[in-house]
């Protein structure tokens, strides 16, 4: 019997059909079957969180999830993140405060760190430095630079707190 | 770290996942968030020839308040979801309290309370809950339903009593009563790692003052450990410290702790003495007061 499984997605506002392999997980499908590559594939099993993209809205590991298990759902990358605007005081934050370095967690520092944000915005609040490192903690940045990381993060909390709404581009 | 190759079902009844395993045998794999199962795809520390992907199957879903006086929550709760429905925080906080201590956030908002039962690791915080609060795992199979009691659910190193053609389908905590308390706390090298020991506690509020406390470790056995012995020690609120040290002492016996990569035995046993020290103190603190 067949290993390939038919799925019918939308992709960063696209709707995407195809036949994928039922091994392939999230991450390889973006880069290698639809040539997305600002996701990155970093430890594939759910250390890193250099993969992290949103499914229907929220973080994920893109390592842990199949492909073929998204029929129907959405997937947002930095990518189409970054096309709507969405976070775009944050990556220039990240830009200003050299919180990017080589770049290879940034995509999925951002993702993260712009859930946070805009849980905290929801329940009207800016996040402490330390709510930030911890909401971080699943994404590892082997440059090792966390605190230009946090300050960025914690810049634009403080930014968007001080003027709700103003983030949106 | 790419999975072996597999087939793929997706069900959408109860009914279709019971057939599809049937006739694929013990060789397929039941995926329900994933969080732990892609990681065994990717080392193909498991290699099944078929993944049922039960996570859109409607049986399994939903949370609601039983007229038994029981929360029941539906074995494809999220994580997440867990942590932000007002009935759990009102009925089993101590699972909201769990919650944050589960990986990172972006696997919470995945990973499954039936995903994390069924996987049964022995370092991971809500089975250990659902012991600690007397819970019930409600399974499933093609010949019908019937109800485990948490503390005979686990059976040993990602061992459950879950018969090969059952299902978790739900978990039923019997609603906390005004006054009882529960609290976990755990040791871990890095934020959102399994822990190195935990300890879920609870003890009920009973004639003005908490009695019969529940102490369910985690990590430091092949499942959820109940430390019966240290437990009565403690007896009922207050606990002086005389209690508390009584009680870590007797943890000796309740605990047999197997070395891993964090330590040996007796550096299990330490944890698990500091651990207890935090909990009662958490559990005898005034409510919404944490100790330090």
């Amino acid at each position: 019997m067949s290993t390939e499984v038919g799925i019918s997605l939308m992709v960063n506002g696209e709707r995407v059909s195809r036949r994928v392999e039922a091994r392939r997980h999230l991450i390889d499908f973006l880069r290698l079957d639809l040539g997305l590559m600002g996701s990155h594939a970093g430890c594939e099993h759910g250390v890193c969180g250099a993969c992290t993209v949103r499914v229907n809205g929220l973080i994920v590991r893109g390592c842990l999830v199949l492909a073929a298990s998204l029929d129907g759902d959405t997937v947002e990358t930095i990518e189409g993140v970054s096309d709507t605007g969405e976070i775009r005081d944050l990556q220039d934050a990240f830009v200003a405060g050299n919180a990017c370095q080589c770049g290879y967690c940034t995509p999925g520092m951002l993702l993260t760190a712009a859930e946070l944000l805009r849980e905290s915005a929801e329940a009207g609040s800016a996040p402490s430095r330390e709510v930030i490192r911890e909401h971080l903690s699943g994404n590892y940045c082997r440059c090792t630079g966390y605190h230009a990381i946090v300050d960025a993060v914690e810049t634009v909390a403080k930014a968007r707190s001080a003027s709700p709404g103003a983030d949106k581009s | 770290m790419k999975a072996g190759s597999f087939r793929y079902e997706r069900a959408f009844t109860l009914a279709e996942v019971f057939r599809l395993r049937g006739d694929a045998g013990a060789d397929a794999q039941l995926l329900a968030g994933g969080q732990s199962l892609l990681a065994s795809l990717a080392f193909r520390l498991s290699e099944p020839s078929l993944i049922i992907d039960i996570s859109r199957v409607p049986e399994l879903k939903g949370i609601s308040v039983l007229p038994s006086g029981h929360l029941r929550v539906g074995a494809l709760t999220t994580h997440r979801e867990l942590a932000a429905h007002p009935d759990v925080s009102r009925h089993a906080p101590l699972l909201a309290e769990a919650v944050p201590l589960i990986a990172h956030a972006a696997i919470r908002n995945r990973g499954t309370i039936g995903g994390s039962l069924a996987f049964a690791d022995a370092a991971a915080e809500l089975p250990a809950c659902c012991v600690a609060l007397g819970a019930c795992i409600v399974a499933v199979g093609p010949n019908g339903e019937r109800t485990i009691p948490a503390a005979s659910f686990f059976t040993g190193l990602f061992a459950t009593a879950l018969a090969e053609d059952e299902v978790i389908r739900a978990v039923e905590f019997p609603c906390a009563e005004p006054g009882d308390r529960a609290t976990i706390v755990e040791l871990t090298r890095r934020s959102g790692d399994y822990a190195m020991a935990g300890l879920a506690a609870w003890a009920q509020h009973v004639d003005g003052r908490l009695q019969t406390p529940r102490l369910v470790y985690f990590g430091v056995g092949t499942g959820p450990v109940v430390a019966g012995e240290a437990a009565r020690a403690l007896g009922p609120a207050p606990w002086t410290l005389h209690k508390v040290a009584e009680a870590q002492a007797l943890l000796d016996r309740d605990l047999d702790p197997p070395a891993d990569q964090h330590g040996g035995p007796e550096m299990k046993r330490h944890l698990a003495r500091v651990l207890l020290a935090r909990a009662v103190a958490q559990l005898g603190a005034q409510p919404g007061v944490r100790a330090a």
